[in-house]
């Protein structure tokens, strides 16, 4: 059955159908059971892309689009690995990153990552950084 | 020389007061000291040009600092501005308050709204107007809270117990925190134990750097944090090395890992880091508000939070934190609305503040309630405490409202505590970590604080925390070890909050976890308040719950059972006396039969004995009887009057309480009366007893001096008023008095029967 964002919600009690770890074993397979048995390990516990995207869409419908905007960068988040993220959210600091820089991170989110939305957010914050001197001045770039 | 200022003893004693310690000021709007309504704030105004905002609150597009700009692409709903800026503030402010103006329609609107409308909006309600507003308007059905757990020595057994009670006691939420920041993952640890021991779904972080936090939540080991702080002036945000959009991207990185995120704010502390820019402290929470709503967080942790002091310092300081959580629930956040720092050295103080959100209810009411005593707590805080949780479920049952704690009895907390620390010491054994022994268990369950707590091998145990990381011990590790060593309930708990993690559901607004594990939010279970007899009431069986505290006695337990003994004897109907010497005493229905001893504990026939010393002792002659047809101490005291040879009597209750009458009175009039029976020993009936029989011969009598215990009421009402009750169900109506001998003593006075009298048939 498709996907209701009106109705589907909780995911967890609602739909576990739809829900899986990145590895693909069904939510209703997270038991102790399969514990016991070996058959789940510590990677598997985590919100997939496609499942943040439906959050994403349940919150949209509930009318809440900035929360939406970021469940939607969430999912295209989940697969980037952690120090990446982490590294990406030091550029977005003040003073930490030239424009040259933060459009490389665009670049990578878009090729190399497949973030697009989270790539235009990026060159939106580089805009107003440059406006604000928010920018990592040239001169200490150059350090 | 000029003689020294004479001080009146009442101002000293004032300032003696707790209260003194803190500052008062007047505003001062240059440094941002201005709770509402400042001078320099701007005019709300916002100008639209081919679909994006040019102009916000008077400022124009080519001076937007990064707030405004972040806000105009990612806040303001360009499709209703034009609409909801169109509308006059007070009708705006009419509909918050008109429970026919459903929440989403505010909602809508306020997406149109800019900070400075936003801000002036409610600032046009009083503080009672804000919380119906507040109550109408807070995104989850049913109020929850969030509790703070941590102690100094950062003991995991300690941790585990106090996480465990917390859960067990209703919070929903649970933080911790670190005094050294390698603790991170063992203390993170230590309260998912801990609450999923307590009660399976209660939601846990512990508060530290973005990148530590990021890890442990990739681990399993938290599923929220709410250290996303955000400021209402470009120079303070930048100052706090961050931007609207690297708070956002944030966010979405939390979210990423499975991560609930609610976002920091709070009146005061612009000013605080001197940057207020002149604005007013609600105008500038207006502007964080807009962010953090822009930035796509499901909620806020905001009400002035660490600055409250600095707030209520201010005039309308209360109503301006007030008015900050109300912003946010209008804005459609999730609101844990602070009163987690001390907010005045005051209990009176705190206590008036608290109402503002106890009584609509919050999201969460308080940003952390310290379940440990302040000693332990490492937030700098602990507005309440340990101490306090009979006072919080006592102030819950007065006002029948549910503010997110449930009683528990000292057995099962005792219970909950030691599960946790065992569950906690099976832990550390399974992974080879520094043991928590037994001494470590017993203080964890029984103990006031950490300082009753052995001392652990610190480094061994910042060591094993690295080991986590190192090693990424997980929740399902975690779980899969407990479960091997007899936790099964615990590690299936814990196992729960990894599907949780995998479902997400818990990222959408206001989300709470059941111990079932469905998660109830504003989207599956919203807050639709539309007036009396709709949305969330404490009611039925949470009602019922939240009512029985443990130190709840049944009411009949005050009173002692009837013994079966009588201590005086009814002889046969009272005539009127006729000697001029003679007092008589007058006793209430039930004294010395179904009751026996006076409210102070004294036994009725001592009590007799003394007032008949006393009497005796000036020269007069006692003469007891009963009233019956009354139980009141007036009536008690003037019919035995009447049947006075001297006119004069005493009346005296079962309780104690005692009067000074005389015939010629009007009932309701008195010589002396004695109404502070728990204070009353065996000589202050002795000394009633000499001056009713000085009324009687005629002498100047000095009235007893009266004493007073104003706390007496307080302490005793509900035992007097059964004891009154006991007394009232012994009126005989109409009866006339009989006269009554102490049993056991020779009589005080001759006894005459009555032909066709006996005990009970005097009618």
């Amino acid at each position: 059955m498709e996907f209701d964002p009106a109705t589907d919600y909780p995911l967890g009690t609602r739909r576990p159908d739809l829900v899986a770890t990145p590895s693909g074993i069904p939510l209703e397979d997270v038991t102790l059971e399969a514990l016991r048995a070996g058959r789940i390990g510590g990677d598997d516990i985590r919100a997939t892309p496609e499942t943040l995207r439906r959050q994403a869409a349940v919150a949209r419908h509930a009318g809440r689009k900035p929360l939406a905007d970021t469940l939607e960068r969430a999912a295209e988040l989940a697969a980037v690995p952690a120090e990446t993220m982490l590294e990406l959210y030091t550029a977005l600091r003040p003073h930490r990153s030239t424009a040259a820089g933060l459009e490389a991170w665009s670049l990578r989110l878009e090729h190399e990552l497949g973030a697009p939305a989270t790539a235009e957010f990026v060159r939106e914050a580089s805009a107003v950084y440059a406006e604000r001197g928010l920018l990592r001045d040239r001169a200490e770039a150059a350090l | 020389m000029t003689e020294p200022k004479r001080r009146s003893k009442r101002f000293l004693e004032r300032e003696r007061r707790d209260l003194r310690r803190e500052v008062l000021i007047a505003p001062n709007p240059a440094l941002g000291l201005v709770a509402m309504g400042g001078p320099n704030d701007p005019v709300p105004e916002l100008q639209l040009l081919d679909g994006r905002a040019v102009s916000i609150d008077g400022r124009p597009e080519a001076e937007f600092d990064v707030i405004d700009h972040f806000v105009a692409r990612h806040g303001l709903d360009l499709e209703v501005a034009e609409e909801a800026m169109g509308l006059d503030e007070l009708e705006l402010a009419r509909r918050l308050v008109d429970v026919d103006v459903a929440r989403a329609e505010l909602v809508r609107l306020s997406r149109g709204l800019t900070p400075a409308r936003l801000a002036r909006v409610v600032s046009k309600l009083d503080p009672v107007e804000m919380m119906f507003a507040l109550k109408k308007l807070r995104a989850r059905r049913a109020p929850a809270n969030q509790a703070h757990v941590t102690n100094l020595k950062e003991n995991p057994a300690l941790l585990a117990a106090d996480a465990a009670e917390a859960a067990a006691r209703g919070f929903a939420e649970i933080e911790t925190t670190v005094g050294v920041a390698r603790y991170a993952p063992l203390n993170a640890i230590a309260i998912l134990v801990g609450a999923q021991t307590g009660r399976p779904g209660v939601m846990t972080q512990c508060a530290v750097e973005e990148r530590r936090n990021l890890q442990l939540a990739i681990q399993g080991l938290v599923t929220y944090a709410e250290t996303l702080s955000v400021y209402g002036t470009e120079p303070v945000f930048v100052d706090g090395d961050d931007t609207p959009w690297s708070k956002a991207f944030l966010a979405a990185a939390y979210a990423s890992r499975g991560v609930k995120v609610r976002f920091t704010s709070g009146g005061g502390s612009e000013a605080l880091m001197g940057q207020a820019q002149g604005y007013s402290m609600l105008y500038l929470e207006a502007r964080c508000l807009a962010a953090i709503r822009a930035a796509g967080s499901q909620g806020v942790q905001n009400g002035s939070i660490s600055c409250v002091a600095l707030v209520l310092s201010l005039p309308g300081g209360v109503r301006e934190i007030l008015a900050e959580n109300l912003l946010a629930a209008w804005l459609d956040l999730e609101v844990a609305s602070g009163n987690d720092a001390i907010a005045s050295h005051s209990p009176i103080r705190r206590t008036a503040k608290l109402m503002g959100q106890f009584l609509p209810g919050t999201d969460f009411v308080t940003s952390g309630y310290s379940i440990m005593p302040r000693y332990d707590n490492m937030f700098g805080g602990g507005n309440y405490d340990a101490d306090d949780l009979d006072e919080w479920l006592t102030v819950q049952r007065d006002w029948q409202v549910d503010a997110g704690l449930e009683p528990v009895s000292e057995d099962a907390v005792a219970a909950v505590r030691e599960r946790a620390a065992r569950a906690v010491q099976a832990t550390y054994e399974a992974f080879g970590f520094p043991p928590v022994t037994e001494e470590e268990i017993e203080a964890a369950v029984y103990a006031l604080d950490s300082r009753d707590l052995p001392d652990r091998d610190r480094a061994a145990d910042v060591a094993a925390g690295d080991r986590i990381l190192a090693e990424r011990i997980t929740g399902l590790d975690i779980a899969r070890e407990l479960d091997r060593r007899g936790f099964a309930e615990v590690a299936e708990a814990i196992l729960g909050m990894q599907r949780q993690q995998v479902a997400a559901d818990y990222l959408q607004t206001s989300a709470i976890i059941e111990p079932s594990g469905t998660v109830r939010s504003a989207v599956n279970d919203p807050n639709r308040y539309e007036g009396p007899g709709t949305g969330y009431r404490l009611e039925g069986e949470r009602w019922q719950l939240l009512q029985k505290l443990p130190h709840e006695v049944p009411a009949g337990a005050l009173v002692a059972q009837h013994s079966g003994e009588h201590a005086i004897e009814e002889t046969h109907v009272a005539r009127v006396g006729n000697r001029s010497d003679e007092v008589v005493v007058a006793v209430g229905p039930a004294f010395g039969g179904v009751l026996e001893e006076t409210i102070n504990g004294l036994a009725h026939a001592d009590v007799l004995a003394a007032i008949a010393d006393g009497i005796r002792a000036e020269g007069a002659e006692p003469r007891f009887l009963r009233v019956r047809r009354s139980s009141d101490v007036a009536f008690i005291g003037h019919d035995g009057a009447g049947l006075s040879g001297s006119r004069v009597a005493v009346g005296l209750q079962s309780k104690g309480t005692a009067i000074i009458h005389r015939a010629d009175l009007e009932p309701l009039d008195n010589l002396e009366l004695f109404g502070m029976s728990p204070l009353y020993t065996l000589e202050s009936y002795r000394a009633i007893g000499r001056n009713a029989a000085g009324y009687a011969l005629g002498r100047p009598v000095g009235p007893v001096p009266t004493a007073m215990d104003n706390f007496a009421r307080a302490k005793l009402i509900v035992k007097t008023t059964l004891l009154h009750a006991r007394e009232t169900a012994a009126v005989v109506p109409q009866a006339p008095a009989v006269e009554v001998t102490l049993v056991g003593l020779p009589g005080p006075v001759a006894v005459e029967a009555l032909p066709g009298t006996g005990p009970g048939v005097y009618q």
